[in-house]
């Protein structure tokens, strides 16, 4: 239940003594018994599961072998990783039983072994106990096809960091063979909804341990994390009108930064986490402004005549994206974060909003309507080139994972909500399900560090 | 046996949390690392986070509206057989226009602001499920300052009307077609006290 701490470091002999990730919980537990009650009950039901709907036909075939020590231990590591990776859609897992000796180390590797069963990579490890309630966790990805041991790393952690563990060796392994670092290890935030009840979860990438931040009777939209993944900026209906809060992920605490008169919406964090961009209804229109984190120093971006919303910055901080129908239609303009200039960014078609800026700064994912449909697509600053991602028909709300390959966005089936992931080059698809609650508004957290 | 303790605890619960008046309620995250788990057993009170943004809304001094001080004997917004018991502006899809056949309801809430000058209103912005959470948000808000607009022109005070906008985030009708979205595009006026 209690979240873990991320492993120690890699290649540490020595690490520093373990954190004490379960007591904390264990105390907040029987501060607040019966609201603990409600969220467990709650999260319970709103766990995730993931299922692959398509997949690339260019999955690395890569096998997991069991590691050697690890049926001590309820929840292992291996499965983890592969779960992990075949989730992906960008690797194959390949059958490791029957070779014997299993190998455990890098040098028990028989390459040709292996490659006959058509994998390219192998991965092989130990976990060993301490004595003193630690494991010693060693793991090697082995390149079978041109040879070499491509990583090779030992954690010392507690068995509550098995899994944190277990992402963070899938992290290694994805970067070691896509060339991107993975984001098994990030966290995500949606909005679940249950009856009249809404509530802000933030769970692991996986969709496991998902944790109720706030609950309320009204609906709530917009999640947004905060680059450092302390804090999230929301909007919530709760006052019959939208306000903007920030609340910090470990307190709970949380400021309205933006209850002016009217409507006060859409946040997006500035690259530093020292601004928040927001649309503001209080001067007339719904209009961008910009304010410190904690709701002081407001300075509206620029005056318009028609809707502008939907801010996110650019990677560099220095410009915001926003859609606008100045120009009668919904498009997707530019302009810096102390106004000036506008640019427009979409030219085809009458429905283009949602811009999400990718990592690199080099384009943007953003929602389309095209013969009613509306879908997620990537946009190429320099070539103006779109590609359309998803089939629609009502697809919304996209959030782009740090590593910029994939996206999260959510749709309909069946009239309830669900949360789905495509990859950037639309090639990998998945779907993630909540039994029974309509899920809406998923938020990638950052890439942990 | 587990089934119905939990029962009775969510039920004990919803109890308190209803006892409590408080429709919202922020939960710390899990610890993130050991410095802040420590402050993840202290939770700010729901009631200090929701006070703290209804002090801008300028609504919450106005008199109960329908105390007139011509000293009128029935509350001509409750009253079915007035128009000022309707309270609900329909839409086009992608429009803004306050439409013929609502404008008599508009001007006649118009004139009564007009004339009670302590009356508050709230004017909710409504879209249908098509399209973008936040640019409905903001296409909601353009209903509702239609609304105001005309109101404003037969001599409603700025100060007395406040637009906000639920995007389409609350729909009167749940459905999926055009029926739906016919009802779900709409501007509702609220008094304040109602």
């Amino acid at each position: 239940m209690g979240r873990t701490s991320p492993p120690g470091d890699a290649r540490c002999p020595d690490p520093p003594t373990p954190k004490p990730t379960l007591r904390p919980v264990k105390h907040f537990l029987l501060a607040c018994l019966l609201a603990a009650a409600a969220l467990v009950a709650a999260t319970a039901r709103a766990q995730l599961t993931i299922e692959i709907v398509g997949g690339s036909g260019t999955a690395i075939p890569i096998a997991i072998v069991p590691f050697e020590g690890e049926a001590n231990f309820p929840l292992g590591i291996s499965g983890i990783v592969e779960a992990d990776l075949a989730r992906s859609g960008l690797f194959r897992a390949v059958e490791t039983g029957g070779i014997v000796p299993r190998p455990v180390r890098a040098e028990d590797v028989r390459a040709e072994q292996w490659k006959a069963r058509g994998a390219d990579a192998v991965v092989v490890g130990t976990m060993r106990p301490l004595g003193d309630g630690r494991v010693e966790v060693r793991y090697a990805l082995v390149d079978v096809v041109r040879g070499g041991t491509l990583a090779s790393t030992q954690y010392v952690v507690a068995p509550a960091q098995f899994r944190a563990t277990a992402h963070k060796i899938a992290d290694e392994i994805h970067e070691k063979l896509t060339g991107h670092p993975g984001v098994f290890s990030t966290r995500i935030a949606y909005v679940a909804k249950q009856g009249a009840r809404y509530q802000l979860v933030v769970a692991d990438a996986d969709g496991a341990d998902p944790q109720t931040i706030v609950t309320t009777n009204e609906p709530l939209l917009s999640p947004r994390w905060s680059p450092d993944g302390t804090r999230i900026a929301y909007v919530s209906l709760e006052q019959k009108k939208p306000v903007v809060y920030v609340q910090n992920l470990s307190t709970g605490a949380r400021t309205a930064v933006a209850s002016f008169r009217g409507s006060n919406s859409s946040p997006a964090w500035s690259p530093d986490g020292r601004r928040l961009a927001v649309t503001l209804s209080k001067d007339g229109g719904s209009q961008l402004f910009t304010m410190n984190a904690d709701g002081s120093d407001l300075r509206r971006i620029m005056t318009s005549a028609g809707v502008d919303t939907e801010a996110t910055y650019t990677p560099d901080g220095r410009s915001i994206l926003f859609t606008s129908d100045r120009g009668g239609s919904p498009q997707i303009y530019r302009v810096g974060v102390g106004g000036g200039a506008v640019e427009r960014v979409t030219f085809d078609g009458t429905y283009n909003v949602s811009p999400r800026v990718l990592p690199d700064g080099k384009g943007m994912v953003y929602v389309r309507r095209e013969g009613g449909r509306f879908q997620v697509a990537t946009l190429d600053f320099a070539t103006r080139q779109a590609q359309v991602l998803t089939s629609g028909p009502l697809d919304e709300s996209p959030s782009i994972a740090p590593n910029g390959r994939l996206v999260l966005y959510a749709n309909e089936t069946g009239g309830r909500g669900i949360l789905n992931a495509v990859s950037i080059d639309g090639r990998v698809k998945q779907r993630i399900v909540a039994p029974a609650t309509d899920v809406r508004e998923p938020a990638w957290g950052p890439l942990v560090r | 046996m587990n089934r119905s303790h939990a029962a009775l605890a969510a039920v004990a619960l919803a109890f308190l949390l209803g006892a409590c008046q408080t429709t919202t309620e922020t939960q710390p995250s899990a610890p993130i690392d050991d410095r802040t788990a420590a402050a993840g057993t202290t939770s700010t009170g729901s009631t200090g986070a929701t006070t703290s943004g209804t002090g801008s809304s300028g609504v919450s001094g106005s008199q109960v509206p329908g105390r007139t001080t011509a000293g009128a004997t029935a509350d001509p917004l409750r009253d079915p057989a007035s128009v000022l018991s309707k309270r609900t502006v329909y839409f086009d899809y992608d429009s803004f226009i306050v439409k013929d056949e609502f404008r008599q309801l508009v001007e006649a809430h118009g004139r009564y602001l007009a004339s009670n000058r302590n009356a508050r209103m709230v004017v909710q912005g409504n879209t249908d499920e098509r399209g973008s959470r936040e640019y409905n948000i903001a296409l909601g808000q353009k209903r509702a300052d239609a609304v105001k607009r005309m109101m404003l022109v037969l001599g409603a005070q700025e100060a007395q009307i406040e637009t906000v906008s639920f995007g389409k985030e609350k729909p009167k009708n749940p459905g999926h077609d055009e029926a739906a979205w016919a009802e779900n595009r709409r501007g509702d006026m609220v008094y304040s006290g109602e």
